[in-house]
């Protein structure tokens, strides 16, 4: 089955990581994809609240190895993001 | 024929007076008529703030069609549409083959999941009162590693 696929890398306990903040060198969370977790099948361009999600505020894709996303629905993702820019719903750079 | 869906949206000026958005309407329906689809289903979100600005408009009035039919058909609403005047953006996506493949995707993960459970020897659909739905392979992943306790 799509074990390899399914799961997020385990970051090691590497420094200099923005999200590790204060409890840096301990434990990371585990970051698991949002899509699989939740088995959101479709990811839609039309909904704009799960988009705005992974869209942070310079409004660019959030990459991977931030949200955990793993690549199959990062690519779905990323398909969404460039429609829902195209119809107004998401902006493409904002500010 | 294949039979295609497709979702059609498009974003009218916020000023758009009702009967333009009629007539929008009724033209579209016209084409599709005409070249032998169907309009599924129709929702006009209304108005609707833009992401950016799209010339001078702030807002837009959002209008979206399900329509079946065939790509020339389509293809003649966006060239009807590229010259049509008071619309700010209009998208056509074709959805029907990204909804079997989510439909795949749905069917195949209950598959495996009544699987597992026979092979668990519990019956084959959730009862009642199991607590939190889980899948049992990645739910050993979670917790494997996540040292906080709710990972």
């Amino acid at each position: 089955m799509a074990f390899g696929g399914r799961k997020p890398a385990a970051k090691g306990a590497g420094s200099g990581d923005k999200q590790g903040g204060q409890r840096r060198g301990l434990f990371r969370r585990r970051k698991v994809c949002k899509f699989c977790a939740e088995r959101i099948d479709d990811i839609n361009y039309k909904d704009v609240k799960l988009l705005s999600g992974f869209v942070p505020e310079r409004g660019k894709v959030l990459p991977r190895r931030i949200s955990g996303t793993c690549a199959k629905h990062q690519r779905a993702l990323r398909v969404a993001i460039l429609r829902a820019r195209q119809i107004a719903l998401l902006p493409y750079a904002a500010d | 024929m294949s039979a295609r869906t497709y979702e059609l949206i498009y974003i009218l000026a916020p000023e758009a007076t009702e009967q333009q958005v009629a007539d929008l309407h009724a033209q579209v329906a016209g084409i599709v008529e005409r070249l032998g689809g169907t309009i599924e289903k129709t929702d006009p979100w209304g108005r609707r703030k833009l992401a950016y600005e799209i010339g001078k408009h702030k807002e837009g009035f959002y209008v979206l069609h399900v329509i079946n039919g065939t790509g020339e058909l389509m293809k003649e609403i966006d060239r009807r549409l590229k010259v049509t005047e008071g619309l700010l953006r209009h998208l056509i996506i074709r959805v029907d083959e990204r909804q079997d493949v989510a439909d795949r995707a749905r069917t195949k993960r209950q598959e495996t999941s009544r699987r597992r459970r026979v092979a668990r020897g519990l019956p084959p659909e959730r009862q009642p009162g199991e607590g939190p739905q889980h899948d049992s392979d990645d739910d050993a992943d979670v917790t494997y590693d996540g040292a906080e306790g709710e990972a």
